[in-house]
């Protein structure tokens, strides 16, 4: 009963942490894209990445103040976001998404190349670029705080408020953005591209826009990520996060402003609760040692992210609060 | 992503000899620790290793560092003067080796990545090679490098092609973006490797029951899932997401399976490159090309004159008239499916065989086969075939002004440079950009 509390007690850190807003960002740029335009992004971690490294090699490298690098991130996510929508918009849904993911792998590879480490670090990465930020926390930043049932450093809480913050601001955003006539496009742009330009109205650039925004967001998550890491790792940023992200916002529900924040909080909580039972009848050896072993347990997250994002597809594709009718799944 | 190709065919034949006798060592080591996993003893553990080329040696003064795949440090050691290095490690499990590049002297580059991810099973000496070029490929035989990279390119690009034609081909006659299709080239390798490593079997024995293996896996995928996900109408974009799924889940079963480290096939290993005046080639490259050239040639006959060639191209081009026309349009797309299985493992294999078996090759590979079928034109057989040979060659020859870790990079690029001139890819046709 102690353990159960206990596994209970890490999975709700793990859900309230930083690891959570980090795919509550990913999956809220995500929505934007895929719930509202009904363009399929594979490559949200491109963004991401390019938001932990702006900060990352603007501080780490180039001596800059941490919110130049801030700015740097968002303006290289901008940047990524013109250069892949430029070619694919216009095209049907699935070169997009052949294209953002193969960007995603491609900028991953060029940033731990052996080429980049003179500015990226390279697969060492880059580290300590965060004080200027740790250090704005009102509170002591090193102590321990019970939170929970589990214990929290100052610096870990700092980051958690201000990441909570950004998702409730980008929620917000959201919330604002899609109620607005501008909002009231994209979504007929998700369901009848032809007409919305029948209309007169210019799909390219409403397409562009949304690209843009929602990268910006994720490229905010990578931010987050790096900043409470502390380091900054190509090989942090997996291709496969971006699934967990897509995972995060199907079960949360798309095209729904708090869904992803929801699906990510949840989609945490399970995982490490997961984790942690799988690690504890490993121990207890409930579950032999020949048929899995505690290595084995980081990839289990993974195999239970792919079945569940098949399940959730195939039976209930609006996720928890969404709508069936209005989740982009039928179309071409 | 870039590694072991790399690795394994840029460098000269003296090199390549030493580099296969120490992951031959490595690689019976391994298979020793895992014969025995019995014993007891949870002390002394570590990794060792050499660092040193064929021409200058072993090197001293080089720092290895030994992480967790976290990233916590275990300990650092650096080489003496006979290049040797070790670290003690606090238990079995996986490592995380690198070596500090800064430090190499000059002349002397990485082949690969600068670190390693290894497993060390309980008290195992784990040896670990970290891959060093120190440019004397360019002393040996008469090869010119762009003819080299050019036949490399080429062996490369058919096998691609030999992969990604069931990709087109699923794509053409079902609508589907399978991101599941690397899977199906990894898990034929490493079918193939348990028939060789494990079971004995010679390469070529175990290479055929491994596709029929994998033609099983491609008629389960469509026979439990996507059928019955078409009857559902399950919309184009949910089954693409779903693949992923698939994809996600299949490749870290995979891991938790096989393992996070890579092997070679037991046979055909230890090849000496036989030198044809402009470039050089191992006979396994050679009868890799021989292979996937005339493999692609009965499948383009199979699809110009047998009768289920006909009915495939057919289905790709128009499903309802197809069907409407006596052709029984499920039953063509499972022979497309079991082809597409089967070549994906062959594919598999002998990218295992030029590279190793990784738990991951075919997700590294599948963007590549992606810009292969989009350059030549998504859902046409043969343009899975020009667009697979070009990227491959292009990968290769890209090496010539990128260095060799970004080279599928290049490729990538090439994708999208595609798109914005020619987005229908080669020999695609307007209508199906939509």
């Amino acid at each position: 009963m102690g353990d159960l509390l206990n596994a209970i007690a890490i999975a709700g850190k793990s859900a309230l942490g930083f690891q959570a807003i980090f795919f509550a960002l990913l999956a809220i740029g995500l929505n934007m894209h895929f719930g509202y335009t009904g363009l399929l992004n594979f490559g949200q971690i491109a963004f991401a990445l390019l938001g932990g490294f702006g900060i990352a090699v603007s501080v780490a490298q180039w001596g800059l103040p941490f919110w130049v690098g801030v700015l740097i991130g968002v303006g290289a996510a901008v940047v990524l976001a013109l250069l892949l929508g430029l070619p694919t918009l216009r095209l049907r849904a699935d070169y997009l998404a052949i294209v953002t993911i193969a960007t995603a792998e491609g900028l991953r590879l060029v940033f731990r190349s052996v080429s980049a480490t003179p500015v990226t670090g390279g697969t060492r990465g880059l580290s300590s670029f965060n004080r200027d930020f740790i250090a704005l926390a009102p509170w002591d930043t090193s102590t321990q705080y019970p939170v929970l049932g589990t214990r929290w450093s100052g610096g870990e809480l700092w980051v958690a408020l201000v990441g909570w913050l950004l998702v409730a601001l980008f929620s917000l955003l959201t919330w604002l953005l899609v109620r607005s006539p501008w909002g009231r496009v994209i979504k007929s742009i998700r369901e009848d591209e032809d007409a919305v330009r029948a209309l007169g109205k210019n799909v390219y650039a409403y397409k562009m826009q949304s690209l843009v925004l929602g990268g910006v967001i994720g490229a905010f998550g990578g931010m987050v990520y790096a900043v409470a890491t502390g380091s900054a790792n190509p090989d942090q940023y997996q291709n496969a996060n971006t699934f967990l992200a897509y995972a995060a916002l199907i079960l949360g529900g798309a095209a729904r402003v708090l869904g992803p924040v929801v699906g990510s909080m949840l989609l945490l909580f399970i995982l490490q609760f997961a984790d942690t039972g799988l690690r504890l009848l490993i121990d207890r050896g409930v579950i032999p040692e020949g048929l899995l072993s505690s290595t084995d347990v980081a990839q289990i997250r993974f195999v239970l992210v792919g079945v569940g994002l098949m399940l959730l597809l195939i039976f209930r594709p609006q996720g928890i609060f969404g709508d069936r009718r209005e989740v982009m799944i039928d179309a071409r | 992503m870039t590694h072991a190709g790399g690795r394994a065919r840029s460098r000269s034949s003296g090199a390549r000899r030493i580099l296969l006798r120490l992951l031959l060592m490595v690689v019976a080591a391994a298979g020793l620790a895992v014969l025995v996993p019995g014993i007891a003893s949870a002390e002394g553990e570590q990794v060792i290793g050499t660092v040193q080329t064929s021409r200058s040696g072993p090197i001293d003064g080089v720092t290895v560092t030994v992480t967790t795949p976290d990233g916590n440090e275990i300990g650092t050691d650096t080489t003496g003067a006979d290049g040797k290095w070790s670290v003690d490690l606090p238990g079995p499990g996986q490592y995380v080796v690198t070596i500090d590049k800064d430090k190499l002297p000059g002349g002397v580059v990485l082949a690969g990545e600068d670190s390693r991810t290894v497993n060390v099973g309980p008290g195992r000496k784990q040896p670990v090679t970290i891959g060093l070029n120190d440019g004397s490929r360019a002393s040996g035989g008469g090869s010119v490098r762009a003819i080299q990279l050019l036949v490399d390119g080429l062996r490369f690009g058919l096998l691609i092609a030999m992969c990604a034609v069931g990709l087109s081909l699923i794509f053409g006659t079902t609508g589907l973006t399978n991101f599941a299709h690397g899977e199906l080239v990894t898990i034929g390798a490493i079918v193939a490797w348990y028939f060789n490593v494990r079971a004995g079997l010679p390469l070529i024995p175990a290479t055929l029951l491994a596709m029929v293996v994998g033609g099983a896996v491609g008629a389960l995928n469509e026979l439990w899932l996507w059928r019955p996900l078409r009857r559902r109408g399950t919309g184009l974009v949910a089954a693409l997401v779903v693949s992923i799924g698939l994809s996600l889940a299949l490749r870290y079963l995979i891991q938790i399976v096989y393992g996070g480290f890579s092997n070679p096939y037991v046979s055909y290993q230890n090849q000496r490159a036989v030198d044809y005046g402009v470039f050089t080639l191992t006979n396994r490259a050679l009868f890799s090309i021989i292979i996937s050239v005339v493999v692609l040639l009965l499948v383009a006959v199979m699809l110009q004159r047998t009768k289920i060639g006909k009915a495939m191209r057919a289905v790709s081009d128009n499903r309802d008239l197809a069907a409407s026309s006596g052709i029984d349009v499920n039953r063509v797309i499972l022979v497309v499916w079991v082809m597409g299985g089967a070549l994906a493992t062959l594919g598999g294999v002998l990218l295992g065989l030029s590279d190793q078996v990784q738990w991951d090759m075919g997700f590294r590979l599948l963007l590549l086969m992606f810009a292969g079928v989009t350059l030549g034109g998504l859902g046409t057989a043969y343009g899975a075939l020009v667009g697979s040979i070009i990227v491959g060659v292009f990968v290769q020859l890209s090496t010539l002004v990128i260095p060799d870790d970004m080279k599928y990079v290049g490729g990538l690029l090439l994708l999208i440079v595609i798109l914005v001139i020619r987005p229908q890819g080669i020999l695609g046709s307007r209508v199906r950009i939509g």
